[in-house]
Protein backbone atom coordinates (compact mmCIF):
# COMPACT_ATOMS: atom_id res chain seq x y z
CA UNK A 1 0.00 0.00 0.00
CA UNK A 2 1.18 3.49 -1.09
CA UNK A 3 1.78 5.18 2.02
CA UNK A 4 1.01 8.89 0.56
CA UNK A 5 -0.71 8.52 -3.10
CA UNK A 6 -0.83 12.29 -3.18
CA UNK A 7 2.92 12.66 -3.33
CA UNK A 8 2.81 9.32 -6.00
CA UNK A 9 0.42 11.50 -8.30
CA UNK A 10 2.72 14.82 -7.92
CA UNK A 11 5.86 13.00 -9.03
CA UNK A 12 3.56 11.27 -12.32
CA UNK A 13 2.58 14.63 -13.14
CA UNK A 14 5.57 15.71 -12.61
CA UNK A 15 7.12 13.04 -15.46
CA UNK A 16 4.21 14.08 -17.72
CA UNK A 17 5.20 17.50 -17.89
CA UNK A 18 8.69 16.81 -18.49
CA UNK A 19 7.73 15.40 -21.73
CA UNK A 20 4.87 18.22 -22.91
CA UNK A 21 7.54 19.70 -25.05
CA UNK A 22 7.64 16.57 -27.22
CA UNK A 23 3.63 16.26 -27.08
CA UNK A 24 2.26 20.31 -27.31
CA UNK A 25 2.89 22.54 -30.75
CA UNK A 26 5.41 25.85 -29.92
CA UNK A 27 1.77 27.23 -29.64
CA UNK A 28 0.44 25.19 -27.05
CA UNK A 29 3.36 25.01 -25.31
CA UNK A 30 3.80 28.63 -25.10
CA UNK A 31 0.04 29.01 -23.67
CA UNK A 32 0.92 26.24 -21.16
CA UNK A 33 3.61 28.07 -20.20
CA UNK A 34 1.37 30.79 -19.70
CA UNK A 35 -0.98 28.77 -17.86
CA UNK A 36 2.44 27.63 -15.59
CA UNK A 37 3.68 31.36 -14.43
CA UNK A 38 -0.21 31.91 -13.58
CA UNK A 39 -0.43 28.57 -11.81
CA UNK A 40 2.60 30.24 -9.19
CA UNK A 41 0.95 33.13 -8.81
CA UNK A 42 -2.08 31.06 -8.04
CA UNK A 43 -0.38 29.31 -5.55
CA UNK A 44 0.88 32.93 -4.00
CA UNK A 45 -2.55 34.43 -4.07
CA UNK A 46 -4.68 31.07 -2.74
CA UNK A 47 -2.21 31.46 0.48
CA UNK A 48 -3.96 34.38 0.99
CA UNK A 49 -8.01 33.74 0.00
CA UNK A 50 -7.87 30.38 0.88
CA UNK A 51 -5.66 29.96 3.64
CA UNK A 52 -6.20 33.13 5.77
CA UNK A 53 -9.40 34.77 4.25
CA UNK A 54 -8.11 37.81 2.90
CA UNK A 55 -9.18 38.69 -0.79
CA UNK A 56 -7.27 40.95 -2.54
CA UNK A 57 -8.21 43.11 -5.70
CA UNK A 58 -4.62 44.14 -5.82
CA UNK A 59 -2.49 41.30 -6.58
CA UNK A 60 -1.56 42.50 -10.13
CA UNK A 61 0.60 44.78 -8.18
CA UNK A 62 3.16 42.50 -6.96
CA UNK A 63 2.78 40.75 -10.93
CA UNK A 64 4.19 43.60 -12.03
CA UNK A 65 6.49 44.00 -9.83
CA UNK A 66 7.92 40.87 -10.41
CA UNK A 67 7.74 41.76 -14.69
CA UNK A 68 9.17 45.27 -13.85
CA UNK A 69 11.84 44.34 -12.31
CA UNK A 70 13.11 41.96 -15.41
CA UNK A 71 12.31 44.52 -17.59
CA UNK A 72 14.21 47.93 -15.49
CA UNK A 73 17.44 45.26 -15.28
CA UNK A 74 17.26 44.53 -19.26
CA UNK A 75 17.13 48.45 -19.97
CA UNK A 76 19.60 49.65 -17.24
CA UNK A 77 21.71 47.02 -16.18
CA UNK A 78 21.87 44.59 -19.27
CA UNK A 79 25.31 43.08 -17.32
CA UNK A 80 23.03 41.57 -15.11
CA UNK A 81 20.31 39.94 -17.12
CA UNK A 82 20.80 36.44 -16.67
CA UNK A 83 17.91 34.17 -14.96
CA UNK A 84 19.84 33.39 -11.99
CA UNK A 85 20.35 37.59 -10.99
CA UNK A 86 16.59 38.27 -12.57
CA UNK A 87 14.45 36.00 -10.00
CA UNK A 88 16.43 36.38 -7.05
CA UNK A 89 16.03 40.76 -7.80
CA UNK A 90 12.12 39.96 -8.42
CA UNK A 91 11.55 38.03 -5.09
CA UNK A 92 13.53 40.85 -3.71
CA UNK A 93 11.43 43.67 -4.96
CA UNK A 94 8.21 42.03 -4.33
CA UNK A 95 9.17 41.26 -0.95
CA UNK A 96 9.80 45.02 -0.64
CA UNK A 97 7.00 46.19 -2.32
CA UNK A 98 5.06 43.11 -0.02
CA UNK A 99 6.45 44.74 3.31
CA UNK A 100 4.71 48.14 2.45
CA UNK A 101 1.50 47.67 1.03
CA UNK A 102 0.77 44.61 3.31
CA UNK A 103 1.91 46.76 6.38
CA UNK A 104 -1.05 49.08 4.88
CA UNK A 105 -3.49 46.44 4.07
CA UNK A 106 -3.63 43.72 6.99
CA UNK A 107 -4.46 46.55 9.47
CA UNK A 108 -8.00 46.34 7.55
CA UNK A 109 -10.02 42.79 6.59
CA UNK A 110 -12.83 42.11 4.66
CA UNK A 111 -14.05 44.98 2.12
CA UNK A 112 -11.93 47.26 3.30
CA UNK A 113 -8.66 45.47 2.87
CA UNK A 114 -9.72 44.51 -0.68
CA UNK A 115 -10.33 47.84 -1.28
CA UNK A 116 -6.95 49.30 -0.06
CA UNK A 117 -5.32 46.27 -1.75
CA UNK A 118 -6.84 47.34 -5.01
CA UNK A 119 -6.14 51.33 -4.13
CA UNK A 120 -2.39 50.52 -3.82
CA UNK A 121 -2.01 48.79 -6.88
CA UNK A 122 -3.75 51.24 -8.49
CA UNK A 123 -1.57 53.91 -7.31
CA UNK A 124 1.36 51.97 -8.91
CA UNK A 125 -0.09 51.53 -11.79
CA UNK A 126 -0.63 55.01 -11.84
CA UNK A 127 3.32 55.15 -11.33
CA UNK A 128 4.21 52.83 -13.60
CA UNK A 129 1.89 54.55 -16.58
CA UNK A 130 3.28 58.23 -15.98
CA UNK A 131 6.90 57.92 -15.46
CA UNK A 132 7.19 57.59 -19.02
CA UNK A 133 10.89 57.91 -18.65
CA UNK A 134 12.00 55.73 -16.46
CA UNK A 135 8.91 52.79 -16.80
CA UNK A 136 8.24 53.14 -20.64
CA UNK A 137 4.60 54.00 -19.77
CA UNK A 138 2.29 52.94 -22.08
CA UNK A 139 4.67 51.61 -24.55
CA UNK A 140 5.98 49.33 -21.45
CA UNK A 141 9.35 47.70 -21.61
CA UNK A 142 10.84 45.45 -24.01
CA UNK A 143 11.67 41.64 -22.15
CA UNK A 144 14.63 40.44 -24.26
CA UNK A 145 15.60 36.87 -23.85
CA UNK A 146 18.40 36.03 -20.67
CA UNK A 147 21.81 34.75 -20.03
CA UNK A 148 21.23 31.26 -18.08
CA UNK A 149 24.73 30.36 -16.13
CA UNK A 150 26.91 32.57 -18.87
CA UNK A 151 25.41 30.82 -21.29
CA UNK A 152 23.79 33.00 -24.04
CA UNK A 153 20.31 32.33 -26.01
CA UNK A 154 21.61 35.15 -28.62
CA UNK A 155 20.25 34.39 -32.28
CA UNK A 156 17.27 31.91 -31.26
CA UNK A 157 13.99 32.54 -31.98
CA UNK A 158 11.91 33.34 -29.02
CA UNK A 159 9.66 29.98 -29.13
CA UNK A 160 12.81 28.11 -29.65
CA UNK A 161 14.13 29.73 -26.06
CA UNK A 162 10.51 28.62 -24.80
CA UNK A 163 10.58 25.26 -26.01
CA UNK A 164 13.64 24.24 -24.88
CA UNK A 165 15.96 25.37 -21.97
CA UNK A 166 13.23 27.72 -20.51
CA UNK A 167 10.05 25.48 -20.53
CA UNK A 168 12.21 22.93 -17.62
CA UNK A 169 13.89 26.43 -16.02
CA UNK A 170 9.79 27.20 -15.10
CA UNK A 171 8.64 23.52 -14.47
CA UNK A 172 11.32 23.36 -11.69
CA UNK A 173 10.50 26.48 -10.38
CA UNK A 174 6.68 25.27 -11.02
CA UNK A 175 7.44 22.32 -8.71
CA UNK A 176 9.74 24.01 -6.13
CA UNK A 177 6.67 26.29 -5.43
CA UNK A 178 4.15 23.84 -4.96
CA UNK A 179 6.53 21.75 -2.70
CA UNK A 180 7.37 25.13 -0.54
CA UNK A 181 3.33 26.18 -0.60
CA UNK A 182 2.71 22.77 0.43
CA UNK A 183 4.83 22.53 3.00
CA UNK A 184 3.54 26.09 4.30
CA UNK A 185 -0.09 25.00 4.15
CA UNK A 186 0.39 21.72 5.85
CA UNK A 187 3.16 23.24 8.51
CA UNK A 188 2.10 25.21 12.07
CA UNK A 189 2.37 28.72 10.46
CA UNK A 190 0.09 27.27 8.22
CA UNK A 191 -2.30 25.60 10.92
CA UNK A 192 -2.05 29.06 12.40
CA UNK A 193 -3.33 30.90 9.02
CA UNK A 194 -6.15 28.69 8.99
CA UNK A 195 -6.78 29.53 12.52
CA UNK A 196 -6.85 33.09 11.54
CA UNK A 197 -9.43 32.52 8.71
CA UNK A 198 -11.96 30.89 10.49
CA UNK A 199 -11.92 32.79 13.93
CA UNK A 200 -9.33 35.66 14.66
CA UNK A 201 -10.77 36.31 17.68
CA UNK A 202 -10.26 33.16 18.82
CA UNK A 203 -6.87 32.78 17.43
CA UNK A 204 -5.69 35.97 18.83
CA UNK A 205 -6.71 34.59 22.29
CA UNK A 206 -5.10 31.39 21.90
CA UNK A 207 -1.96 33.39 21.48
CA UNK A 208 -2.06 34.02 17.53
CA UNK A 209 -0.51 37.53 16.59
CA UNK A 210 -3.41 38.11 14.04
CA UNK A 211 -1.78 41.15 12.63
CA UNK A 212 1.48 39.81 12.27
CA UNK A 213 0.96 36.56 10.84
CA UNK A 214 -1.61 38.39 8.32
CA UNK A 215 1.60 40.43 7.19
CA UNK A 216 3.53 37.10 6.54
CA UNK A 217 1.03 35.58 4.52
CA UNK A 218 0.54 38.44 2.64
CA UNK A 219 4.28 39.11 1.92
CA UNK A 220 4.97 35.15 0.76
CA UNK A 221 1.94 35.48 -1.36
CA UNK A 222 3.17 39.01 -2.81
CA UNK A 223 6.63 37.06 -3.53
CA UNK A 224 4.82 33.87 -5.24
CA UNK A 225 3.12 36.39 -7.12
CA UNK A 226 6.19 38.27 -7.97
CA UNK A 227 8.13 35.18 -8.75
CA UNK A 228 5.06 34.01 -11.76
CA UNK A 229 4.96 38.15 -12.87
CA UNK A 230 9.10 37.70 -13.49
CA UNK A 231 8.97 34.23 -15.51
CA UNK A 232 5.52 35.54 -17.13
CA UNK A 233 8.10 38.18 -18.29
CA UNK A 234 10.17 36.10 -20.42
CA UNK A 235 7.43 34.24 -21.93
CA UNK A 236 5.20 37.51 -22.79
CA UNK A 237 8.71 39.37 -24.08
CA UNK A 238 6.79 42.76 -23.02
CA UNK A 239 5.65 43.95 -19.88
CA UNK A 240 3.15 46.90 -19.84
CA UNK A 241 1.66 48.87 -16.83
CA UNK A 242 -1.75 47.42 -17.80
CA UNK A 243 -0.37 43.98 -15.08
CA UNK A 244 -0.93 46.28 -12.31
CA UNK A 245 -4.44 47.37 -13.56
CA UNK A 246 -7.20 46.21 -11.11
CA UNK A 247 -8.71 44.32 -13.98
CA UNK A 248 -5.81 42.15 -13.82
CA UNK A 249 -6.38 41.67 -10.52
CA UNK A 250 -9.79 40.63 -11.40
CA UNK A 251 -8.46 37.88 -13.14
CA UNK A 252 -5.93 36.60 -10.28
CA UNK A 253 -9.05 36.20 -8.40
CA UNK A 254 -11.26 34.76 -11.88
CA UNK A 255 -8.44 31.79 -11.89
CA UNK A 256 -8.55 30.84 -8.35
CA UNK A 257 -12.58 31.09 -8.19
CA UNK A 258 -12.52 28.97 -11.05
CA UNK A 259 -9.97 26.11 -10.17
CA UNK A 260 -11.51 26.16 -5.84
CA UNK A 261 -9.69 28.16 -3.18
CA UNK A 262 -10.23 25.60 -0.71
CA UNK A 263 -7.88 23.39 -1.68
CA UNK A 264 -3.94 23.72 -2.54
CA UNK A 265 -3.91 22.30 -6.28
CA UNK A 266 -7.24 24.76 -7.24
CA UNK A 267 -5.49 27.28 -8.49
CA UNK A 268 -3.01 25.59 -10.75
CA UNK A 269 -5.61 23.63 -12.28
CA UNK A 270 -8.04 27.21 -12.50
CA UNK A 271 -4.90 29.27 -14.08
CA UNK A 272 -4.34 26.59 -16.89
CA UNK A 273 -7.75 26.17 -17.44
CA UNK A 274 -8.16 30.39 -17.50
CA UNK A 275 -5.48 30.48 -20.12
CA UNK A 276 -7.40 28.40 -22.60
CA UNK A 277 -10.23 29.92 -21.39
CA UNK A 278 -9.43 33.84 -22.21
CA UNK A 279 -7.61 32.61 -25.37
CA UNK A 280 -10.36 30.68 -27.06
CA UNK A 281 -12.83 33.15 -26.00
CA UNK A 282 -11.00 36.06 -27.62
CA UNK A 283 -10.35 34.12 -30.60
CA UNK A 284 -13.58 33.84 -31.56
CA UNK A 285 -15.82 36.32 -30.28
CA UNK A 286 -15.11 40.29 -29.48
CA UNK A 287 -18.08 39.35 -26.96
CA UNK A 288 -15.20 37.72 -24.97
CA UNK A 289 -15.79 39.36 -21.63
CA UNK A 290 -19.73 38.01 -22.00
CA UNK A 291 -18.21 34.42 -21.85
CA UNK A 292 -15.88 35.30 -19.08
CA UNK A 293 -18.38 36.45 -16.60
CA UNK A 294 -20.98 34.04 -17.61
CA UNK A 295 -18.60 31.39 -17.07
CA UNK A 296 -18.08 33.04 -13.53
CA UNK A 297 -21.89 33.01 -12.88
CA UNK A 298 -22.36 29.18 -13.95
CA UNK A 299 -19.24 28.36 -11.77
CA UNK A 300 -20.54 30.15 -8.87
CA UNK A 301 -23.97 28.66 -9.02
CA UNK A 302 -22.85 25.17 -10.21
CA UNK A 303 -19.31 24.88 -8.72
CA UNK A 304 -19.08 27.03 -5.36
CA UNK A 305 -15.60 25.19 -4.69
CA UNK A 306 -14.42 25.40 -8.05
CA UNK A 307 -13.46 22.83 -10.96
CA UNK A 308 -10.55 21.13 -8.22
CA UNK A 309 -12.89 20.86 -5.43
CA UNK A 310 -15.82 19.71 -7.75
CA UNK A 311 -13.37 17.09 -8.50
CA UNK A 312 -12.08 16.49 -4.74
CA UNK A 313 -15.83 15.70 -4.00
CA UNK A 314 -16.89 13.71 -6.78
CA UNK A 315 -13.76 11.56 -5.71
CA UNK A 316 -14.87 11.56 -2.19
CA UNK A 317 -17.78 9.99 -2.96
CA UNK A 318 -16.64 7.53 -5.20
CA UNK A 319 -14.01 6.54 -2.16
CA UNK A 320 -17.34 6.53 0.03
CA UNK A 321 -18.78 4.29 -2.08
CA UNK A 322 -16.20 1.89 -2.70
CA UNK A 323 -15.56 1.40 1.17
CA UNK A 324 -19.32 0.71 1.46
CA UNK A 325 -19.58 -1.71 -1.34
CA UNK A 326 -16.64 -3.24 0.30
CA UNK A 327 -17.58 -6.79 1.22
CA UNK A 328 -16.33 -7.65 4.94
CA UNK B 1 -3.03 33.91 42.31
CA UNK B 2 -4.97 36.53 40.38
CA UNK B 3 -6.36 39.44 42.29
CA UNK B 4 -7.91 42.19 41.02
CA UNK B 5 -8.31 45.66 42.59
CA UNK B 6 -11.36 47.76 42.45
CA UNK B 7 -11.96 47.69 38.98
CA UNK B 8 -14.36 48.92 36.76
CA UNK B 9 -15.97 49.19 33.47
CA UNK B 10 -18.57 51.29 32.31
CA UNK B 11 -20.38 51.35 28.82
CA UNK B 12 -21.83 54.67 28.97
CA UNK B 13 -24.42 54.86 31.82
CA UNK B 14 -24.45 51.28 32.30
CA UNK B 15 -22.15 50.13 35.09
CA UNK B 16 -21.24 46.51 33.73
CA UNK B 17 -18.37 46.17 36.63
CA UNK B 18 -18.24 48.88 39.63
CA UNK B 19 -15.24 48.71 41.67
CA UNK B 20 -14.82 45.09 41.92
CA UNK B 21 -12.47 43.50 44.43
CA UNK B 22 -11.57 39.16 44.15
CA UNK B 23 -8.88 36.79 44.57
CA UNK B 24 -8.36 33.21 43.22
CA UNK B 25 -5.96 31.44 44.82
CA UNK B 26 -4.46 28.21 43.37
CA UNK B 27 -6.23 25.37 42.62
CA UNK B 28 -9.31 26.78 43.35
CA UNK B 29 -12.58 26.38 41.34
CA UNK B 30 -14.34 29.87 41.85
CA UNK B 31 -18.18 30.13 39.95
CA UNK B 32 -19.66 33.77 39.14
CA UNK B 33 -23.42 33.64 39.44
CA UNK B 34 -25.99 36.51 38.80
CA UNK B 35 -28.99 37.91 37.22
CA UNK B 36 -28.39 38.33 33.14
CA UNK B 37 -26.87 41.85 33.03
CA UNK B 38 -24.99 41.54 36.29
CA UNK B 39 -21.31 42.33 34.90
CA UNK B 40 -20.15 38.60 34.75
CA UNK B 41 -19.09 38.48 31.49
CA UNK B 42 -17.61 41.45 30.96
CA UNK B 43 -15.79 40.63 34.05
CA UNK B 44 -14.04 37.11 32.51
CA UNK B 45 -13.37 39.82 29.35
CA UNK B 46 -11.49 42.13 30.98
CA UNK B 47 -9.41 39.44 32.67
CA UNK B 48 -8.57 38.02 29.53
CA UNK B 49 -7.91 41.20 27.60
CA UNK B 50 -10.43 40.94 25.78
CA UNK B 51 -11.67 44.47 26.66
CA UNK B 52 -9.87 47.09 28.65
CA UNK B 53 -10.97 48.46 32.07
CA UNK B 54 -12.05 52.30 33.08
CA UNK B 55 -9.90 51.68 36.26
CA UNK B 56 -8.52 49.89 38.46
CA UNK B 57 -6.07 47.07 39.01
CA UNK B 58 -5.66 42.91 37.65
CA UNK B 59 -2.50 41.42 39.31
CA UNK B 60 -1.57 37.71 37.99
CA UNK B 61 1.30 35.91 40.07
CA UNK B 62 2.19 40.29 41.65
CA UNK B 63 2.25 40.98 37.97
CA UNK B 64 0.14 44.07 36.88
CA UNK B 65 -1.58 42.62 33.49
CA UNK B 66 -4.75 45.27 33.34
CA UNK B 67 -3.75 46.50 30.00
CA UNK B 68 -1.27 44.04 28.81
CA UNK B 69 -2.20 42.46 25.38
CA UNK B 70 -4.41 38.37 24.95
CA UNK B 71 -1.49 37.37 23.92
CA UNK B 72 1.02 38.37 26.57
CA UNK B 73 -1.91 36.86 29.37
CA UNK B 74 -1.56 33.93 27.37
CA UNK B 75 1.92 33.71 27.39
CA UNK B 76 1.47 33.91 31.30
CA UNK B 77 -1.20 31.58 31.40
CA UNK B 78 -4.40 33.43 31.42
CA UNK B 79 -6.64 31.14 29.36
CA UNK B 80 -10.55 31.25 28.25
CA UNK B 81 -13.39 29.56 26.85
CA UNK B 82 -16.69 31.12 25.40
CA UNK B 83 -20.16 31.40 26.18
CA UNK B 84 -20.57 31.75 22.28
CA UNK B 85 -18.86 28.88 21.52
CA UNK B 86 -15.30 30.07 19.06
CA UNK B 87 -13.73 27.69 17.27
CA UNK B 88 -11.82 27.01 13.99
CA UNK B 89 -14.27 25.94 11.91
CA UNK B 90 -12.77 24.16 8.94
CA UNK B 91 -9.97 22.36 10.52
CA UNK B 92 -10.55 19.41 12.62
CA UNK B 93 -10.76 19.05 16.05
CA UNK B 94 -7.68 17.79 16.46
CA UNK B 95 -6.10 20.89 14.53
CA UNK B 96 -8.53 22.66 16.78
CA UNK B 97 -6.77 21.86 20.13
CA UNK B 98 -3.22 21.11 18.02
CA UNK B 99 -2.71 24.82 16.89
CA UNK B 100 -3.32 25.94 20.17
CA UNK B 101 -0.49 23.63 21.31
CA UNK B 102 1.69 24.79 18.48
CA UNK B 103 1.09 28.47 19.75
CA UNK B 104 1.80 27.84 23.40
CA UNK B 105 4.88 26.38 22.33
CA UNK B 106 6.49 28.80 20.36
CA UNK B 107 6.28 26.75 17.48
CA UNK B 108 3.65 28.44 15.35
CA UNK B 109 6.03 29.83 13.25
CA UNK B 110 7.46 27.12 11.78
CA UNK B 111 6.62 27.09 8.30
CA UNK B 112 7.82 24.22 5.65
CA UNK B 113 7.84 21.31 8.09
CA UNK B 114 3.92 19.35 8.10
CA UNK B 115 2.65 19.96 11.29
CA UNK B 116 2.00 15.88 11.26
CA UNK B 117 5.79 15.83 11.71
CA UNK B 118 6.26 17.29 15.34
CA UNK B 119 4.80 14.09 16.62
CA UNK B 120 5.39 14.56 20.06
CA UNK B 121 2.69 17.77 20.06
CA UNK B 122 0.11 15.45 17.92
CA UNK B 123 0.59 12.55 20.65
CA UNK B 124 0.02 15.38 23.55
CA UNK B 125 -2.94 17.05 21.61
CA UNK B 126 -4.57 13.67 21.64
CA UNK B 127 -4.11 12.81 25.24
CA UNK B 128 -5.93 16.09 26.48
CA UNK B 129 -8.69 14.81 23.62
CA UNK B 130 -8.71 11.93 25.39
CA UNK B 131 -9.28 13.65 28.70
CA UNK B 132 -12.42 14.89 27.14
CA UNK B 133 -13.35 11.94 26.17
CA UNK B 134 -13.10 12.83 22.20
CA UNK B 135 -10.36 11.82 20.73
CA UNK B 136 -12.41 9.45 18.73
CA UNK B 137 -13.63 12.79 17.05
CA UNK B 138 -10.46 13.84 16.40
CA UNK B 139 -10.51 13.81 12.43
CA UNK B 140 -13.68 15.39 12.42
CA UNK B 141 -14.18 19.09 11.54
CA UNK B 142 -16.54 21.28 14.67
CA UNK B 143 -19.45 21.07 11.78
CA UNK B 144 -20.14 17.58 12.49
CA UNK B 145 -19.55 17.93 16.17
CA UNK B 146 -22.83 18.17 18.32
CA UNK B 147 -23.65 21.27 21.00
CA UNK B 148 -22.42 19.17 23.82
CA UNK B 149 -19.04 18.54 21.78
CA UNK B 150 -18.51 21.59 20.85
CA UNK B 151 -18.31 22.85 24.38
CA UNK B 152 -15.91 20.42 25.65
CA UNK B 153 -13.80 21.18 22.23
CA UNK B 154 -13.97 24.60 22.98
CA UNK B 155 -12.41 24.19 26.55
CA UNK B 156 -9.43 21.37 25.54
CA UNK B 157 -8.81 23.98 23.34
CA UNK B 158 -8.54 26.84 26.42
CA UNK B 159 -6.71 23.84 28.13
CA UNK B 160 -3.83 22.78 25.92
CA UNK B 161 -2.78 26.49 26.24
CA UNK B 162 -1.52 24.89 29.69
CA UNK B 163 -2.97 27.91 31.32
CA UNK B 164 -2.27 28.23 35.03
CA UNK B 165 -5.80 30.12 35.28
CA UNK B 166 -8.82 29.16 33.25
CA UNK B 167 -11.70 31.22 32.38
CA UNK B 168 -14.78 29.43 31.59
CA UNK B 169 -17.66 31.47 30.22
CA UNK B 170 -20.93 29.52 30.77
CA UNK B 171 -19.45 26.09 29.73
CA UNK B 172 -22.78 24.52 29.77
CA UNK B 173 -24.99 26.89 27.78
CA UNK B 174 -26.66 25.65 25.19
CA UNK B 175 -25.89 21.46 26.32
CA UNK B 176 -28.86 19.44 26.55
CA UNK B 177 -29.73 18.81 30.15
CA UNK B 178 -28.98 15.37 30.00
CA UNK B 179 -25.58 16.11 29.08
CA UNK B 180 -24.54 19.04 31.30
CA UNK B 181 -23.13 16.77 33.94
CA UNK B 182 -21.22 14.45 31.17
CA UNK B 183 -19.94 17.50 30.20
CA UNK B 184 -19.05 19.25 33.79
CA UNK B 185 -17.49 15.72 34.81
CA UNK B 186 -15.25 15.98 31.55
CA UNK B 187 -14.04 19.32 32.32
CA UNK B 188 -13.34 19.45 35.90
CA UNK B 189 -11.79 15.70 35.85
CA UNK B 190 -9.40 17.42 33.37
CA UNK B 191 -8.84 20.88 35.23
CA UNK B 192 -8.05 18.74 38.77
CA UNK B 193 -5.80 16.15 37.15
CA UNK B 194 -3.44 19.51 36.07
CA UNK B 195 -4.53 21.31 39.58
CA UNK B 196 -5.46 24.48 37.40
CA UNK B 197 -7.35 27.11 39.03
CA UNK B 198 -10.85 27.73 37.26
CA UNK B 199 -13.23 30.82 37.19
CA UNK B 200 -16.77 29.33 35.87
CA UNK B 201 -19.51 31.70 34.82
CA UNK B 202 -22.87 29.58 35.00
CA UNK B 203 -26.33 30.16 35.39
CA UNK B 204 -27.18 26.47 36.70
CA UNK B 205 -27.26 26.61 40.43
CA UNK B 206 -26.93 22.41 40.44
CA UNK B 207 -23.62 22.86 38.78
CA UNK B 208 -22.62 25.63 40.24
CA UNK B 209 -23.07 24.16 43.94
CA UNK B 210 -21.85 20.28 42.11
CA UNK B 211 -18.06 21.41 41.34
CA UNK B 212 -17.55 24.85 42.85
CA UNK B 213 -14.88 25.60 45.65
CA UNK B 214 -16.47 28.79 46.26
CA UNK B 215 -19.36 30.93 44.81
CA UNK B 216 -19.24 34.91 43.98
CA UNK B 217 -22.41 36.53 42.76
CA UNK B 218 -22.57 39.77 40.91
CA UNK B 219 -25.03 42.21 40.82
CA UNK B 220 -25.43 45.18 38.63
CA UNK B 221 -21.69 45.36 38.52
CA UNK B 222 -20.45 44.79 42.11
CA UNK B 223 -20.34 41.89 44.39
CA UNK B 224 -23.11 40.65 46.22
CA UNK B 225 -22.46 37.82 48.41
CA UNK B 226 -19.53 35.05 48.20
CA UNK B 227 -18.74 32.29 50.41
CA UNK B 228 -18.94 28.30 50.20
CA UNK B 229 -21.92 27.05 47.85
CA UNK B 230 -24.03 26.30 50.47
CA UNK B 231 -23.74 29.81 52.54
CA UNK B 232 -24.91 31.80 49.31
CA UNK B 233 -27.64 29.70 48.43
CA UNK B 234 -28.95 30.55 51.92
CA UNK B 235 -28.15 34.62 51.44
CA UNK B 236 -31.44 35.97 51.79
CA UNK B 237 -29.79 38.75 49.75
CA UNK B 238 -29.46 36.24 47.04
CA UNK B 239 -32.22 34.22 47.51
CA UNK B 240 -34.20 37.27 46.56
CA UNK B 241 -32.20 39.30 43.94
CA UNK B 242 -30.97 35.98 41.96
CA UNK B 243 -33.57 33.55 42.47
CA UNK B 244 -36.33 35.68 42.94
CA UNK B 245 -37.69 33.70 46.08
CA UNK B 246 -38.67 35.55 49.07
CA UNK B 247 -39.21 34.22 52.55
Amino acid sequence: MVKNPRWVAYVLIFIILLFIPRLLSIYHLMLFEYGLTFAIVGLGFNLLLGYTGLLSFGHGAYFAVGAYTVGMIAKYFPGAYSLEILIPAALLFSLIISIIFGFLCVRHTKIFFSILALSLSMLLYALLFKLYHLTGGSDGLRVPLPTLLGISFKGIRRPEFLSGTYYYFLLVLFAISCVIMRGIVSSPFGKALQAIRDNEVRAELIGIRVRRYRLYAFIISGMFVGLGGALWSFVNGHVTADLSHWVFSGEIVYMTLLGGFGILEGPIIGAILFTYLKLYAMGNTQYWMFVIGATLIVLVLLLPNGVAGAIASLLAKIKRKTVKGTPC
Amino acid sequence: MLTIDNLKKHFGFVRAVDNVNMDIREGEIVSIIGTNGAGKTTLVNLISGYIKPDSGRILFFDKDITYASPYIRIKLGVGRSFQLIQLFGNITVLDNVRTALFSKYGMIRRGLLPADRYSSVTDEAIKILDNFNMSDKKDLTPTGLSEGDLKILDIAVAFALKSKLLLLDEPTSGVATNDKFKVMDSIVSAIKKEGISTLIIEHDMDIVSGYSDRVIVMHEGKIMAEGKPNEVMENKEVKATVFGIVS
